[in-house]
């Protein structure tokens, strides 16, 4: 650990021997934005948004705008956190070293002070504008990230993007919190979607990025179990997840288009499930992960898009014999 | 250490790059906080709703 030590040192001397003395923030605006993780903001967004409008009930649109918001920044205020934290290991990944932390272009304090200041004012503001159970759950899914994730799992244990992927799933209940003040079956079944899609989505960039995560000493399934384990588990939590993804449709939120694009998209995921499973060598392996990883967002998109449509658009036709 | 190469900086140590920097965070702390303003007052009123007119004088 001394090397990662001595290199987040080494870059963050460089950053501030070349700019102001180390009294002086050194940051663009768009460093403190990377430190908000836009990419995972995004995809907060896109789920709340999908769980306030398939919420039995009615909000303001101000106030939905401003509690999407909220939830917004609370989830960038976890990323930010949770880049202060790793500042160290992202110093040694290529896929990290030019965040802005272990670049020297922000402090760590600075970081931490953001974050904080982010996280309360976030959660305070949602429950001032919504309701105290959307705060509440606001509150947690960022200390769950933060520590529970990010300062207690990560480091420790091979399985800590399946248990640190309750994180990413709480945000369609904040929404669907916001608007009716509870939590339904229905978020309940998105959470369980996100949170099963988590592994096989992240463990096909682990495969490809093992080095760097053994540079890091970051436990990653791929470098405790090795890689035929890896794609063992991700063959099965995606044959888990398929079911899953239909299951909205099954249960009555999700109408007939929704069963059509799930059914597709989830049997395009067992396809790349599977020629990960099968192409464990070479540049067909590498593309094969890849594939897999770049189709689990398209996936996860079409099926959270699909129930904003049907709503929105007026397309939900309710399956016949299924669900309410 | 040449005097050219050494970026010049003010009377509180600062360079012409630090300064842009500090005033684009400025202008980005300005905005947040003005958007904030107007996201307070929208939200005031769509939570008083219209009814907050009809009330006993």
């Amino acid at each position: 650990m001394a090397g990662i030590s001595d290199t987040l040192q080494t870059n963050a001397a460089a950053g501030r021997a070349s700019r102001a003395p180390a009294t002086v923030s050194n940051g663009e605006v768009r460093d403190f934005l990377a430190l908000l993780k836009p990419r995972v903001m995004s995809l907060v967004v896109f789920t709340a948004l999908t769980g306030m409008i398939v919420a039995h009930g009615t909000i303001h649109p101000v106030i939905g705008f401003a509690a999407i918001l909220a939830i917004a920044v609370g989830a960038g205020a976890s990323g930010c956190l949770n880049m202060w934290w790793d500042a160290d290991i992202d110093a040694v990944m290529s896929r990290t070293l030019d965040r802005p932390i272990p670049a020297g272009r922000i402090a760590p304090q600075e970081a931490l002070a953001f974050g904080i200041t982010l996280s309360v004012g976030s959660v305070l503001f949602l429950g001032l504008i919504a309701n105290w159970l959307a705060a509440g759950l606001l509150a947690f899914t960022i200390f769950y990230y933060a520590v529970i994730y990010s300062m207690w799992l990560k480091r420790w244990t091979p399985q800590n993007i399946v248990i640190g992927g309750a994180a990413g799933a709480f945000p369609p209940m904040i929404g669907e919190a916001a608007v009716t003040g509870s939590v339904s079956l229905d978020t309940a079944i998105l959470f369980a979607i996100i949170f099963i899609w988590t592994p096989p989505h992240f463990w096909a960039l682990a495969l490809v990025k093992s080095g760097d995560y053994a540079r890091a000493g970051v436990p990653m399934l791929p470098n405790v179990s090795g890689p035929d384990e890896t794609r063992r588990q991700i063959l099965l939590y995606t044959l888990v997840l398929v079911p899953l993804g239909l299951a909205p449709a099954l249960v009555g939120f999700g109408g007939a288009i929704y069963l059509a694009v799930a059914a597709l998209s989830g049997a395009w995921m067992l396809v790349c499930a599977l020629r990960v499973w099968r192409r464990r060598e070479g540049p067909a392996a590498t593309k094969a992960c890849w594939a897999l990883f770049g189709f689990s967002i398209v996936y996860l998109f079409l099926l959270f898009a699909t129930l904003i449509a049907e709503r929105v658009l007026g397309l939900f036709f309710a399956v016949p014999g299924l669900g309410a | 250490m040449s005097g050219g190469e050494e970026e010049e900086r003010d009377a509180q140590g600062l360079t012409a790059a630090d300064r842009r920097r500090r005033r684009q965070r400025s202008i980005a702390l300005a905005l947040a906080l003005g958007l904030l303003v107007a996201l307070f007052y929208l939200v005031t009123i769509a939570k008083l709703g219209p009814g907050v007119l009809i009330r006993p004088l």
